[in-house]
């Protein structure tokens, strides 16, 4: 299987970062880059990067369930993670995990019916002095209440 | 950018150059004395370099507080082996968000400490570890160091001398437990997050099994301004064995929450209530966790404290990574000590049984007694639970875990107490 031209050359480049022989370090990275571009780690994106880096597909499966952000089903288009822990806890992040279910009708680490937004309830993600705070894919939302999850969501719902 | 309004009480060194325009671009890094630190390391013997930080009593950022100088030095720097820097932006302590500011709007800084660290310890390369979820901030990261490679900042032969050096940047992929250094040099090398078993340290064994400095972000940032303006300087910024400043993040109930630059030793309360503006709400501080979800919780009778290493320390708990996250007289102590729970049991990665099995038990017990269905027994059991996996793992993540839970039921009996024979949780309705 071959990913997009920029992606291609994004790994071209990452596996000569590492010394002869060491190609295995770009595995962490690469998964995570394939899956932004094709939506979920697939056994066909498991055996690929197997292959390009020279190890069995279950040493690449070993490592993809290690890390949370790895996942072998698609997730929405939006998908939305909320922390609840210790500093967003004490500003209602676990109110707006709440909210957001409700309003949803989905709970953790699922997607709607029509495959736009997924939920999931995260651990800290380094935003503690502007709690509650949220990301959606790659993107921070700090200060968040009520209303701005109402928009946010309503705004994944209607992305494409 | 900035989030947050800076504080009219905060020494700014890591963070002069912020709010200045483009403060990530190299022509302002340069503009604003960037790599004058490095020129003149270029020009200095490595033992000299080692030795302003040992000066400096600058201590490692990431929590641990070990001294940075000393750690270069345990490098070998004669081995035949490549030697490497390993800069540790895996930053996922609960309360902790500084790193995240550093790399955002001075992304130089970090790499001229990486390379005044290659100097000292006669490294080629160096990989800059960014946690997966800020993956803008690798972008930025990837952008500084394509202009320090475009000035010749990096690359080979640096300004008309021997010295070569490359750096990368590498994502992780979610995992708290990669914060562990040992654990981060598994990571580099394309496997899962387990700690290994040491010694040997990173210092002997570390990236590829050859000899590593391993720092935080923050530490590497530090590293330019001791260099530039003499070690001395940077440690007469803050207490004897505690030198400089460094980035407090505060959060939870609190008027101004935000990260902020503040000597070493700086009181605790002062920065509650003068930097921070106060408990919002007027209400009374109830708790504080003074570095981090993994330190032991302070009393707000207890939080006469200066914040640096050896008084927190005294105090018994820790300075940590320099999360401060403040908790009011309405806080359920129980429902902190379960979300606390609930985090480590989600990171444990298993690999050894007193974590694996003590933070799932833990969080059980204390879902359980958060929801009023608790026994008095489970109390006690609670923190002789916590106290069985104290020292009793391979990395410090079963430490971290214990700590406040220890600290939580000890000092918070009173709430633990209020939750039995009740239905639910009697302070949050």
């Amino acid at each position: 299987m071959t990913f997009s031209p920029q992606l291609e050359a994004k790994f071209a480049k990452m596996l000569t970062n590492y010394p002869p022989g060491r190609q295995r370090s770009a595995m962490v990275p690469m998964l995570l880059f394939a899956q932004d571009e094709v939506g979920a780690v697939t056994q066909e994106v498991v055996e690929e990067i197997a292959r390009r880096l020279g190890v069995f597909p279950l040493q690449v499966e070993e490592v993809l369930s290690y890390y949370s952000m790895l996942h072998r089903k698609p997730l929405g288009k939006a998908h939305v993670q909320i922390c609840t822990n210790i500093s967003c806890l004490l500003n209602g992040g676990d109110v707006l995990w709440e909210q957001a279910c409700a309003k949803l009708g989905i709970g953790h680490k699922e997607v709607t019916a029509d495959g736009r937004v997924s939920l999931e309830e995260v651990e800290c993600i380094g935003a503690c002095s502007w709690a509650p705070a949220l990301q959606v894919n790659y993107d921070f939302h700090h200060n968040v209440t009520s209303d701005k999850l109402d928009q946010i969501l309503e705004s994944c719902g209607k992305s494409n | 950018m900035l989030y947050n309004e800076p504080s009219p009480l905060e020494t700014k060194v890591l963070t002069r150059r912020f709010g200045l325009p483009n403060s990530a671009s190299i022509d302002t890094y340069v503009a604003n004395d960037g790599y004058k630190a490095f020129e003149k390391a270029l020009h200095m013997d490595w033992k000299a370099i080692i030795e302003e930080l040992k000066v400096s009593n600058l201590r490692g950022r990431g929590g641990a507080g070990f001294p940075t100088g000393m750690k270069w030095s345990f490098v070998p720097r004669d081995s035949p082996k490549p030697k490497y820097i390993v800069v540790n932006g895996d930053e996922s302590e609960p309360g902790t968000c500084k790193d995240r500011v550093l790399i955002e709007n001075d992304p130089h800084q970090l790499i001229e400490g990486v390379l005044i660290a290659a100097l000292a310890v006669n490294a080629k390369a160096g990989y800059i570890y960014i946690r997966g979820e800020y993956r803008y901030l690798i972008d930025i990261m990837d952008k500084a160091i394509a202009e320090a490679y475009d000035r010749g900042y990096l690359g080979k032969n640096l300004r008309g001398t021997e010295f070569s050096f490359d750096c990368y940047t590498q994502s992780g992929a979610g995992a708290y437990e990669v914060g562990e250094e040992s654990a981060l040099l598994e990571s580099l090398e394309g496997k899962r997050g387990i700690p290994r078993i040491r010694p040997p340290f990173p210092a002997v064994a570390g990236a590829f099994q050859c000899p590593t400095v391993l720092n935080n972000v923050e530490t590497f940032c530090a590293v330019p301004a001791i260099i530039r303006d003499g070690g001395t300087t940077f440690a007469e910024l803050g207490t004897p064995k505690n030198g400089g400043t460094r980035l407090f993040c505060l959060s939870g109930h609190i008027n101004k929450p935000g990260v902020y630059e503040l000597p070493m030793g700086f009181p605790l309360m002062r920065m509650i209530e003068e930097v921070g503006g106060g408990i919002r709400g007027g209400k009374k501080l109830k708790a504080v966790i003074p570095g981090g979800s993994s330190c032991p919780v302070l009393k707000a009778e207890e939080c006469n404290v200066a914040m640096d290493y050896d008084s927190l320390a005294k105090a018994k708990s820790m300075l940590g990574s320099g999360g401060v996250v403040i908790m009011d007289e309405d806080t359920c102590m129980v429902k902190a000590a379960m979300r606390i729970m609930r985090f480590y049991a989600h990171e444990s990665c298993g690999w050894c049984i007193p974590c694996r099995e003590g933070t799932a038990w833990l969080r059980k017990l204390l879902i359980r007694f958060h929801e009023g269905m608790g026994t008095r027994s489970d109390i006690t059991l609670i923190g002789d639970l916590a106290k069985n996996m104290l020292g009793r793992t391979f990395c410090p993540l079963g430490d971290a875990a214990a700590m406040p839970t220890i600290s939580i039921v000890e000092k918070f009996r009173d709430d633990f107490e209020a939750h039995l024979n009740e239905r639910a949780c009697p302070i949050h309705a």
